[in-house]
């Protein structure tokens, strides 16, 4: 999708909030357009999930303009939340409500609905359908609300921290189902503190810092704007004389045992492989490192503490 | 409405899965009633002085009424404050408003529930006690069943008042077992307000079981309506709607 497909999904312009001292949301302007799978990243307390709930209706505002599909979250809640999924960071359901009498509640509670058997199956709770909220564990619950979230089949679903208490094997469910649940038009707000995640489901994310948002692009056009370097890695079993001097771009070479790294910037694998071949060396392994999400995060991070 | 009904049917299922919210509303009130009629029988007395105690019936026939009040207190006092408490607490109401349930709804149901069980309670208080001590019935039906109606409705909002007032779990527990048993102890199911001396009368004037327990006794010994403990339950009723919904908050 892009942005000439009609009104953004989410559109927020100098949003502020503040908690007592605490001015947790200073300054957010965001655009999610619609059918996309937007992601927030950002430190524990930069304000994802306040401004998230705030998007939901769910919190006041001190300040900005913000539109949830062309409404008001304050004053338009009535016409939004049956359109809108929600996953919240924190909350909890009554200890002895079982899993699918919540399925089927919620479902009831708007206008569409899914059928709670089929969002068992695809969730993983098979078998658990009669369990207690209070008897399941916490990946458990954590499916049942991701479950719930999409009960009333959204335009638009916020997913707070969805991951978080799953198995790997669940994880990369998870990641697949909200894949799915994109395919069939529904716009998804992803905070997320796993990188992978960001990285593999995310068109576009939010780097949120300080309540304000540090960077948004692709996951690749965060990684090329903020990871200058570049490693390439070769096993060499021969002499102990290699020498990269003069490599264009090169920083550092290291070794340990046969294994060589050298990081440096630029066309790095090129350069080097042309200085290797000049030498005669031709090692089979001979790779270059993908940059991460994670490093362009933890290199954004680092500029703030510097 | 179709929120209002679901969310009052599994609320309802919830309240039968709940062994402490069961104790209080069924098996406390009735313990308590079989305990006073046995000792005091229903015997309708010949002495004047304790004619007047008993309004001029039996003892059974005199609490028969009070007890009808008191499973409506117990819901309102208890059950309902720890109820909306420990959903604020645990974050239950936070999930239930993303869902789209609405004030009016969420308390709606846990009133109606409550509301529901305390029916269930008083005609179990008041069968078990026809068939078993021959207890009189309402002289008026209409008006017992008025002055049910403003008792359910007072304990139903006093409760959500306590439930929206209290801070926390243990202080809506603490809450509503205190005024539950001051209550119990001198509005009418304890001792008669006959026998209580002036001063605890004159407290016993400020609890709402005792204007619901004056209304329903009137009502039910023939002794016509209570206006004026009617107003004052009226009193209680419009007070609680409105301080509730200036302190209700959903986390
Ligand atoms: N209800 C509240 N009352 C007071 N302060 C709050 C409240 N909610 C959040 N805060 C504060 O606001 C700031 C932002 O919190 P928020 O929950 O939005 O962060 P977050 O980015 O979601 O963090 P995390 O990654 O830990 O979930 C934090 O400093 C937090 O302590
Ligand atoms: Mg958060």
């Amino acid at each position: 999708m892009n942005a000439n497909d009609g009104e953004a999904a989410v559109s927020v312009r100098s949003l502020a909030k503040r908690y007592g001292d605490v001015q947790a949301v200073r300054d957010v302007s965001l655009e999610v357009r619609g059918g996309e799978i937007f992601g927030i990243l950002g430190a524990n307390g930069s304000g994802k999930t306040t401004t998230i709930e705030i998007l939901q209706g769910l919190r006041k505002p001190d300040g900005g303009e913000l539109r949830v599909l062309g409404l008001d979250p304050q004053t338009q809640r009535d016409q939004l939340r049956h359109r809108i999924g929600s996953q919240l960071q924190e909350s909890a359901l009554p200890d002895r409500l079982r899993v699918w009498e919540a399925l089927d509640l919620f479902g009831a509670l708007s206008p569409r609905s899914r059928d709670w058997a089929e969002l068992v199956r695809e969730w993983g709770l098979e078998g658990k359908e009669r369990a207690a909220f209070g008897n399941l564990s916490g990946g458990q619950r954590q499916r049942l609300f991701v479950a719930l979230a999409l009960v009333n089949e959204p335009e638009i679903v916020f997913l707070d921290e969805m991951t978080t208490g799953l198995d790997p094997a669940g994880r990369h469910a998870a990641w697949d189902l909200v894949r799915d649940v994109r395919r069939r038009g529904t716009t998804v707000v992803l905070v997320t503190h796993f990188m992978d995640e960001a990285e593999e489901l995310c068109d576009r994310i939010a780097v949120f810092r300080r309540g304000e948002v540090a960077a948004i692009d692709s996951p690749a056009g965060l990684v090329q704007r903020y990871v200058n370097s570049s490693t390439v890695r070769f096993t060499y079993e021969g002499g102990d004389t290699i020498s990269l001097d003069g490599c264009p771009g090169l920083r550092e070479l290291r070794r340990e045992g046969t294994q060589f790294t050298v990081s440096g910037e630029g066309p790095l694998l090129a350069h080097v492989a042309s200085r290797l071949a000049q030498a005669a060396v031709y090692p089979a392994d001979l790779r270059v490192e993908r940059a991460t999400l994670e490093q362009a995060y933890l290199q954004m991070a680092g500029e703030v503490d510097a | 409405m179709k929120a209002l009904r679901k969310l009052t049917w599994v609320e309802m299922k919830l309240f039968f899965r709940e062994p402490l919210a069961l104790i209080i509303a069924f098996a406390f009130p009735f313990f308590m009633f079989f305990v006073l009629v046995g000792v005091f029988g229903n015997e309708a007395e010949s002495d004047p002085e304790d004619i007047e105690v008993w309004r001029g019936g039996g003892p059974a026939d005199y609490y028969v009424s009070t007890y009808v009040g008191l499973v409506m207190a117990a819901a309102g006092l208890v059950t309902l404050p720890l109820r909306i408490a420990d959903y604020r607490e645990r974050g239950v109401l936070r999930r239930y408003r993303a869902a789209g349930v609405s004030a009016p709804v969420m308390l709606g149901s846990q009133v109606l529930v409550a509301a529901g069980m305390s029916v269930i309670a008083a005609v179990g208080i008041v069968v078990l006690s026809t068939t078993l001590y021959d207890t009189v019935l309402p002289e008026s039906w209409p008006l017992v069943i008025a002055g049910a109606v403003i008792g359910l409705l007072t304990f139903a909002a006093f409760g959500v008042l306590l439930g929206a007032i209290a801070p926390s779990v243990r202080a809506a527990q603490g809450l509503g077992f205190s005024l539950f048993f001051v209550m119990l102890m001198i509005s009418g199911s304890g001792p008669p307000r006959e026998v209580l001396t002036s001063s605890m009368r004159a407290f016993s004037n400020i609890l709402p079981l005792t204007h619901v327990n004056l209304v329903l006794q009137d009502a039910w010994l023939g002794f016509g309506w209570n206006w004026v403990a009617a107003a004052v339950a009226a009193g209680f009723f419009a007070a609680s709607v409105v301080l509730s919904l200036r302190f209700f908050r959903w986390e």
